[in-house]
């Protein structure tokens, strides 16, 4: 069948068209433009050239950031996935127990990540926090304030417990979407368990488990509110992410040249990242 | 309307030029010969014109971002590198 072309269509981009300038385009280009100035303030700028960014390139600091940011992001993948998938597996698929779960499942995500960090920082705290105070109680010595060790696993089962509902909910979405066939077809052959879950539900959750990969991965790898809450960045420097670390270089010594250069780095990293899934998912799409 | 605040240079101006004059091109390509060219190259998955040139521009930043990291301020040859860079990906890939 023939296309009909009709190039009024594009007038109807250009709502999106303007909203993305607006929101994303002139933004980018202001941060380039510092990027490439010091400022004082004052709307002074001074031509700096590549020097911020050879500074931030060059730097432990920034290094030592994006390997805390790969390493977290690992660590929650490694957690929140498969924990994700056997929680999923388990729930049930029909009666009154699907909506209760489904909303206890979603109760998390509900909330705001910065109450999330509230939450956590208090929940934590030896004094008046019952994770806290128990541990305590029970000999452990924990203080996510003083230990950093403390600080990673209170950072990693905070998100855990806030994110690993999202990986739940788009699994039992792709295994309620397989048909009964399947199943019949495998009881037939007298397939284990195990065999059901590897030829049949795993192949079918590919693509919502790619999706959950692409939305956590990049979430973790964006990391803010939660651990600006809870730890602040510490102690020391142990959970000072990239973007804990650029809005202490940008609004803390309101270094916002070099600032503007790690927003560039940290920007064209996430967009690899992103163009790299986004890839490997549309292209699994096609050979399926 | 006063645009200082966005604190333009002349080199950050002629960059985002350059960037606006390339899509316009890619615009004028795609309207002389529609339909974007989909192939599969090297890396062995569809990609159209527009996608070489996306892969072309980030690879670029890329390439510019290791000579600043490795080599220093002095980005004539991380320029170079990236015009051959392009030129291999909208040849083969």
């Amino acid at each position: 069948m023939e296309k009909t072309w009709n190039n009024k269509a594009w007038f109807m981009v250009l709502p999106v068209l303007v909203l993305v300038a607006f929101s994303a385009v002139i933004p980018l280009m202001t941060v380039v433009n510092y990027s490439v100035q010091d400022t004082f303030g004052n709307n002074e700028f001074f031509w700096a050239g590549t020097d911020w960014y050879v500074d931030v390139l060059t730097s432990d600091r920034f290094w030592d950031a994006l390997t805390r940011n790969l390493i977290f992001s690992a660590i929650i993948l490694a957690i929140e996935i498969p924990l994700g998938i056997i929680i999923a597996l388990n729930m049930p698929k029909k009666g009154l127990g699907v909506p209760v779960c489904l909303v206890l499942m979603a109760l998390p995500l509900l909330i705001p990540w910065n109450v999330v960090g509230t939450i956590w920082q208090v929940f934590g705290r030896v004094d008046i926090g019952l994770l806290g105070h128990t541990l305590e109680m029970l000999g452990v010595n924990y203080n996510y304030v003083q230990n950093p060790i403390d600080a990673w696993v209170t950072l990693i089962v905070m998100d855990v417990w806030h994110w690993t509902s999202l990986v739940v909910l788009l699994c039992y979405a792709g295994l309620v979407s397989i048909p009964d066939a399947y199943y019949q077809a495998a009881k037939i052959d007298g397939a284990s368990r195990w065999s059901v879950f590897r030829y049949i539900q795993l192949p079918k959750m590919k693509r919502v488990l790619l999706i959950a990969f692409l939305l956590r991965f990049m979430d973790s790898f964006m990391i803010y509110t939660e651990p600006f809450v809870v730890t602040g960045g510490g102690p020391g420097n142990s959970t000072t992410f990239l973007s804990i670390d650029l809005v202490k270089m940008a609004i803390g010594q309101f270094d916002l040249g070099p600032a503007a250069a790690l927003s560039i780095i940290y920007f064209l990293i996430i967009l690899l990242l992103s163009w790299i899934f986004y890839t490997v998912m549309t292209t699994s799409d096609a050979q399926s | 309307m006063n645009f200082s605040w966005m604190a333009w240079t002349l080199p950050t101006a002629l960059f985002f030029i350059t960037i606006a004059l390339l899509l316009v091109g890619m615009a004028v390509w795609e309207y002389a010969s529609p339909g974007g060219n989909p192939r599969v190259g090297i890396l062995r998955f569809e990609t159209t014109r527009g996608d070489r040139l996306f892969v072309s521009l980030l690879g670029s930043a890329f390439i510019h971002l290791a000579w600043l990291g490795l080599g220093g301020p002095n980005l004539w040859w991380a320029l170079a590198l990236s015009v051959v860079y392009a030129v291999g990906v909208f040849r083969y890939v």
